[in-house]
């Protein structure tokens, strides 16, 4: 009876919301993932005067899909003395994880259906910035798990670096938000883009905050100039070396999935998140308002998407104690010093 | 030592200024230099659709040649055989029989006659030795094939078709003989 009256308590028009929202969500994630792959060896063609992919369909567009297809039909190889279980939960905790912390973005303004609001975030939660923290940093276990159980000292010490290199940039990477989340006096992600309305971006404010958060994402990400857990050339693949078939293409994937994760976090602290200058003003009804403003996020997040792949293909890999050095003997000075100034600048002149 | 070129720079050892230690302007010094490459021409070809033109010396696969009413100039003298450096070709000779005018130019012929093609170095040295006009390299490509054993052509693929003949009249202009 008592599991009946919870179920019956529960409000199910807002979970049908959620659980569309989530679905909506959860395509458009792989399917921006699949097509970050298609557009990766696109960019990296152009910028080496190539053409790249243009069979599957015009300019390439089925690519992703046949790359698909064919992840899934290949062989699937687990080593003889590699940790069955974890082996496999490896990838899986990398790919749950990276799709994990579309749960708080605010995607855009709400949209009114038959006059009741609709919420484009899923949840609104009030320590925003911390959570996805948190789901950020626990990639990491999946890419240290799978690198562990494959039993391979190459594995092993992609994943040593992979978990090193997240956990020195993790630091910066939240230090540099601290003068941010004072400027909008919360952690939760709708108030920061609220209060970035106008022309008010975060990367006028604070272009240092900007440059460090910027630069870790790209080592959160393990992408180049900051790759060096899968550096092809000293570690054979690093943490993915033993893995084949799906499992992986989904750490593959997962990466992409993280790219976009990074892109859209850096739009809404930095880049205004769904605002423009002047989109009060357009005089639009709330419903145009708000797809003007999903559109308008998506631009920028396709934007910095194709920068994290510009400078993918323009800067060469760090050197691991460069890495190392600059993580934290740089940008935690940096960081601290940023938040000081910004707590000056802030008691002398609002107060 | 004289400058061949204005091009040289002095290495020297002096330490980075403050803005080149912040690598922010190397940075973005790459970034225009990849946007910039971004809008360039490709040099890619499209490669089945559209074929890169060789240069007229281009030396690919060989082609025994016919002369104008169909004979083959091929007489299985040898020389090539002997100026080959990698020693690819090997040749048989046979007597032309009454009747056979009209397939062989001379009275002495090529009865099997084979160029390895995967000990060919396309070198060019078999025609230049060729006294007869017989053998020429053209801008044709090997195909790959399955077994070695596939490579050694024999006449049937070296001779050239009377429905498909090969014009070498460039390549004779430009190489040197």
């Amino acid at each position: 009876m008592l599991v009946l009256n919870t179920f019956a308590n529960w409000n199910w028009v807002l979970i049908t919301d959620k659980l569309i929202l989530i679905g909506i969500l959860f395509a458009v994630a792989l399917g921006i993932a699949a097509y970050s792959t298609l557009a990766e060896r696109k960019i990296a063609a152009f910028m080496q005067d190539r053409i790249g992919p243009d069979r599957a369909g015009f300019f390439g567009i089925l690519q992703p899909i046949v790359d698909g297809v064919k992840s899934i039909m290949k062989e699937e190889i687990i080593p003889g003395r590699a940790h069955k279980f974890l082996f496999i939960l490896g990838p899986c905790i990398f790919m749950t994880v990276a799709l994990m912390t579309y749960a708080i973005i605010p995607w855009g303004k709400d949209l009114f259906i038959n006059g009741k609001p609709f919420s484009l975030q899923l949840a609104d939660l009030n320590v925003g910035i911390l959570y996805s923290f948190a789901i950020v940093s626990l990639g990491v276990y999946g890419i240290m798990i799978g690198g562990w159980a494959s039993n391979n000292k190459f594995s092993l010490l992609g994943a040593v670096r992979a978990s090193t290199q997240m956990i020195s940039y993790e630091l910066a990477m939240g230090l540099s938000l601290i003068p941010i989340v004072m400027m909008a006096s919360s952690l939760s992600l709708r108030d920061i883009t609220e209060a970035q309305a106008g022309w008010n971006w975060n990367i006028f404010y604070q272009p240092l905050a900007f440059i460090i958060f910027f630069t870790c994402a790209l080592a959160e990400c393990n992408r180049t100039p900051f790759d060096l857990a899968e550096t092809e050339s000293e570690l054979i693949g690093g943490y993915h070396t033993e893995y084949s078939s799906m499992k992986l293409a989904l750490f593959l994937f997962g990466e992409y999935v993280n790219v976009f994760v990074s892109a859209t976090i850096i739009s809404i602290l930095f880049l205004g998140g769904y605002h423009f200058p002047g989109m009060e003003n357009l005089g639009l009804s709330p419903n145009w308002l708000s797809i003007v403003s999903i559109c308008t996020l998506f631009a920028k997040i396709f934007f910095m998407i194709f920068v994290f792949m510009w400078i993918r293909w323009t800067i060469p890999r760090f050197r691991y104690d460069q890495l190392m050095k600059l993580g934290w003997q740089i940008f935690i000075p940096l960081c601290i010093l940023n938040i000081l100034a910004t707590g000056l600048v802030m008691t002398l002149f609002t107060r | 030592m004289q400058a061949l070129t204005n091009r040289s720079k002095v290495v020297s050892n002096k330490k980075l200024s403050f803005l080149e230690r912040l690598y922010i302007p190397a940075i973005l010094g790459g970034l225009k230099i990849t946007l910039g490459h971004f809008f360039k021409k490709k040099v890619t070809l499209k490669y089945p659709e559209v074929k890169r033109e060789f240069a007229p010396v281009y030396r690919g696969m060989h082609v025994l040649k016919r002369d104008e009413e169909g004979r083959e100039n091929c007489t299985a003298c040898g020389l090539c055989a002997v100026a080959c450096p990698a020693e690819a070709i090997t040749m048989e000779a046979a007597e032309r029989m009454e009747g056979e005018e009209g397939l062989y130019r001379e009275e002495k012929y090529a009865a099997k006659y084979e160029i390895n093609m995967l000990r060919c170095i396309y070198c060019g040295l078999c025609e230049e030795a060729c006294p007869k006009d017989a053998i020429y390299l053209t801008d044709r490509l090997v195909p790959s094939e399955y077994t070695r054993e596939g490579f050694v052509y024999g006449k049937d693929l070296l001779v050239e078709k009377m429905d498909d003949r090969i014009d070498v009249s460039e390549r004779k202009k430009k190489t040197f003989k």
